[in-house]
């Protein structure tokens, strides 16, 4: 019960959808099968939610050490999670006035609309932000031209830097005619359709493989890692 | 000299880059945008479309990545709105129905207010399932769909008549910042109806050199991260910009300029540190 | 207090005192938000005619103009016959000041102060964020408490209202959530039983939560995986390998239109089918890479550091970008510094003019 079925119910589901790939009879099937899969992916959502409040609630009451950003964490998470699911201050649809719940969620002026636009979004913007001051220091610390395999790394990001720029063609725009295929933006061109495109086409063909044995193992019933130790 | 440089706080490395950026845009600099390819491939596909074709808009990205992907969005909604389209708007990024409402907003019903809602364009909005998503409303639209982002039945939203699936689209086109993106998009769905699904993407930095070997075949055309916004949003405004164009619509092109000169700041820093690298393994070789 | 705190200390307080000097002193201010008011004046109607057993779902609302061209006595409605409400949508210093000049009593466009405060709020987060550039301090980690919980609530709230609503409740009860929340919702939208089987799955996924039946989350859990298996085996074989395979067979004597030998095309195609297969030699680990496959592995690796480099440009590119946006908004909405998309003219000073 707790390990065969849901060997069973991953296999069925499994089996399915590779039945309705291949039939225009059992497509109906596969269908079905990917919208339950897509509720229970916005279930999820609250899943992530509830764990993230367990997890800060828990850090509050057993006083850990910061615990008091915890209770930020907790407040901020209640109130969004209050004004979105109330529709706080949010005007109802115009062709039903009446009804209270009729609006847009995030309607511009409400409350969600105000933390998205003012907190969600600067701080998630902000934050990917940040990479590009790692970025540097790592290039200053950790870009050396050991070997011949590290120039050739160092120096396909140098011409990509400077073609993917207006300074590629400022820099080299003077290469005479027989020569012209190497100025920056060309060169960097040339490097994405040939060079880059090969590797990350042996890459995919090499991931392709890997997902698909993963996959086989898991619907032939050979990975069961994520059944768990089954004690539980 | 060197030993400064090899003991180098990484803040002024910070600073550093925080000035290569801040810069340039204080003093608005700016430089001129050569169309590549690629570009041109994205304009044309979307130029071979007549007026009242559909076009199936996919944001996928969120405000983490508007700095890349924002003004590529701008362009190619004025583009469709400039080439008559209907528009269908979708994300299947949970913060991506906010980037659409912002398009909507900041371009269609700004500058095109006589396109009606309903008619001209919809916001399907955002449906959670990831890939799971095209694999439904690649045969059919409304398992999933059942209204737009405003509560509207879809039976009852004039642009939606005859449409049951996304392969009725004559154009797709998705702005993709990672998982789930472009990558997707051309897995579940133009490569299981190469015959019936045309699509082009816009994607970041970090996404573009690995959707390259879907191009030509699957993926005929592709703006790359900012980069591609800019060449893109050239090619649009040089057919469409009129006398006096809109300063939001050149956002790709502003920038450009501080994206100059830090490409030249990471070039330097790589440079500065090799040449520690040289000179410390010449001493160590010598004692 | 140290040397480096003292500094630092220093800093913040002449930042602070430049910019309440900006924001208070000098003639236009900076940070402030200004918007339109929309009235929404809507007049309820039914149509009997559609729908003869009116019930609350019939009815529709139209504007009070379209009200009083048909003849309806707008002003003489109750309140639940008529409502009004008004919205803001966001407008530009300049359309203000545009109107002001026109008739300084319109009440059309607005100062708004709660987004004023949205305005000065987002920069303060943008720049405690930064702070972790200095050093790991308390504003960070407010600002990174922040996030996380809004993050995880907009999930669920937009998990909830895209999907959970109208695609499980709807379906299993299209009523209830037509006569609550999605009134537009089809009325041929049937009841499906079949619903029931997410919602259980859904309400076992939950069950994780609990301290105790963890193994019941296992069932939906292994549902999401075998659904993953299964679309993803079938795809990624398809569009990833057997595609990528088609792809890469091209001619490697490629002639132009006049059927003339073109050299460089014919070259590229040669780098493109020996890049990738002598990439593959070096994932291939079952011989050891030693004598002709060694010195193809070689190659190969010389082909991904290519990549590598490529892909180290392009992300270095996309961070930039994100930078850019992000004090593009510190100078430009809240300090008011630059004014490049022309919101407000009249009141940019010259970049280096602080007052």
């Amino acid at each position: 019960m707790k390990r065969n079925v849901p060997l069973m119910v991953a296999i069925i589901a499994g089996y399915v959808m590779i039945l309705a790939y291949f039939s225009p009879y059992t497509e109906g099937w596969g269908e079905k099968v990917m919208v339950w899969f897509d509720i229970l992916a916005a279930i999820a959502f609250v899943l992530g939610g509830g764990n993230l409040l367990k997890v800060h609630l828990k850090k509050v009451s057993d006083r850990q050490a910061g615990w008091a950003y915890s209770v930020i964490t907790v407040v901020a998470f209640l109130v969004m999670l209050i004004v979105g699911l109330g529709k706080i201050g949010v005007h109802p649809h115009e062709k039903y006035a009446h009804m209270a719940w009729s609006g847009n969620f995030s309607a511009i002026g409400s409350p969600f609309w105000w933390l998205y636009e003012y907190t969600f979004k600067p701080l998630q913007a902000t934050i990917f932000a940040m990479l590009a001051f790692y970025v540097a220091s790592a290039a200053f610390r950790a870009f050396r031209a050991k070997n011949f395999e590290a120039i050739l790394l160092l120096g396909t990001a140098f011409i990509i830097l400077l073609g993917r720029t207006a300074a590629g063609p400022y820099i080299t725009g003077w290469f005479p005619d027989w020569i012209e295929g190497l100025e920056a933006d060309k060169l960097s061109t040339y490097i994405m359709e040939v060079f880059n495109t090969a590797g990350n086409r042996a890459i995919m063909i090499g991931i392709a493989l890997g997902t698909a044995s993963v996959s086989l193992k898991i619907l032939l019933g050979v990975d069961r890692s994520y059944l768990g130790s089954g004690e539980e | 000299m060197l030993d400064f440089f090899r003991n180098l706080d990484r803040r002024w490395i910070f600073l550093l880059m925080g000035l290569s950026v801040a810069v340039p845009i204080l003093l608005q600099w700016q430089f001129p945008e050569t169309p590549s390819a690629l570009s041109q491939a994205v304009f044309d596909e979307v130029e071979a479309l007549n007026e009242g074709d559909r076009v199936l808009f996919a944001f996928d990205f969120d405000p983490g990545s508007e700095g890349e992907l924002g003004p590529m969005a701008t362009s190619w909604v004025r583009h469709c709105c400039e080439k008559k389209l209907k528009m269908y708007f979708m994300s299947l990024w949970p913060v991506g129905q906010q980037m659409i409402t912002d398009n909507i907003k900041r371009v269609i019903e700004a500058d095109f207010p006589h396109l009606v809602y309903g008619e001209d364009y919809v916001n399907l909005g955002y449906k959670a399932g990831n890939e799971g998503v095209i694999k439904v409303i690649i045969s059919d639209l409304r398992q999933l769909y059942t209204t737009d982002a405003e509560g509207t039945a879809t039976d009852n939203i004039p642009m939606m008549e005859g449409i049951d699936s996304i392969k009725k689209m004559d154009l797709l086109v998705n702005i993709s910042a990672g998982y789930p993106g472009t990558k997707e998009w051309v897995q579940f769905a133009v490569t299981r109806y190469p015959d019936d699904i045309r699509m082009v993407a816009g994607c970041t930095g970090v996404q573009a050199p690995l959707l390259y070997p879907y191009i030509p075949e699957q993926l005929p055309g592709l703006l790359a991260a900012i980069k591609g916004a800019a060449e893109y949003e050239k090619l649009v405004m040089d057919k469409y910009g009129g006398e006096n164009p809109d300063a939001k619509y050149f956002e790709g092109k502003r920038r450009m300029g501080p994206q100059l000169v830090a490409h030249m700041l990471m070039i330097l820093l790589i440079i500065v540190g090799n040449i520690i690298f040289f000179v410390d393994r010449k001493r160590g070789k010598r004692s | 207090m140290n040397r480096e705190n003292l500094i630092w200390v220093v800093l913040f307080v002449i930042g602070g005192a430049i910019l309440l000097g900006r924001a208070m002193l000098s003639e236009h201010g900076m940070g402030k938000a200004y918007v339109k008011a929309v009235e929404k004046d809507r007049v309820r109607t039914s149509e009997p005619a559609v729908y003869p057993n009116e019930d609350e779902q019939d009815i529709t609302w139209i504007s009070a103009d379209e009200a009083r061209e048909q003849g309806i006595d707008v002003e003489a409605l109750g309140d639940d016959d008529h409502k009004q409400w008004t919205i803001y949508d966001p407008a530009t210093l300049t359309a203000y000041q545009a109107e002001m000049a026109v008739d300084p009593n319109q009440t059309t466009y607005q100062f708004s102060l709660s987004r004023s405060v949205g305005i000065w709020f987002a920069a303060f987060m943008t720049l405690f964020v930064l702070t972790f550039l200095i050093k790991d301090n308390p504003f960070y980690k407010v600002a990174e408490s922040i996030f996380i919980g809004i993050s995880a609530a907009y999930w669920m709230v937009v998990g909830f209202w895209s999907t959970v609503t109208p695609n499980l409740i709807g379906k299993l009860s299209p009523d209830l959530v037509r006569g609550w929340a999605m009134p537009g919702l089809s009325r041929d939208e049937p009841v499906e039983l079949m619903y029931l089987i997410p919602l259980g799955l859904g309400a076992m996924l939950l069950w994780r939560l609990s301290p105790k039946g963890g193994w019941i989350a296992r069932w939906p859990m292994a549902f999401i995986i075998g659904v993953f298996c299964g679309l993803r085996l079938i795809t990624f074989l398809h569009a990833d390998f057997l595609t990528q395979i088609r792809n890469g067979i091209v001619p490697l004597w490629v002639t132009d239109t006049a059927g003339a030998f073109d050299f460089w095309e014919s070259l590229r195609n040669v780098f493109l089918i020996v890049g990738v297969l002598s990439c593959l030699v070096y994932f291939f680990f079952s011989f050891e890479h030693k004598g002709i496959v060694g010195k193809t592995a070689k190659l190969g690796i010389w082909f991904m550091m290519i990549t590598f480099g490529a892909a180290f440009g392009y992300t270095v590119m996309g961070r930039i970008a994100l930078l850019a946006i992000r004090l593009e908004f510190l100078f430009d909405d809240w300090l008011w510094l630059i004014d490049p998309t022309n919101k407000r003219v009249e009141a940019v000073v010259s970049m280096l003019g602080l007052f």
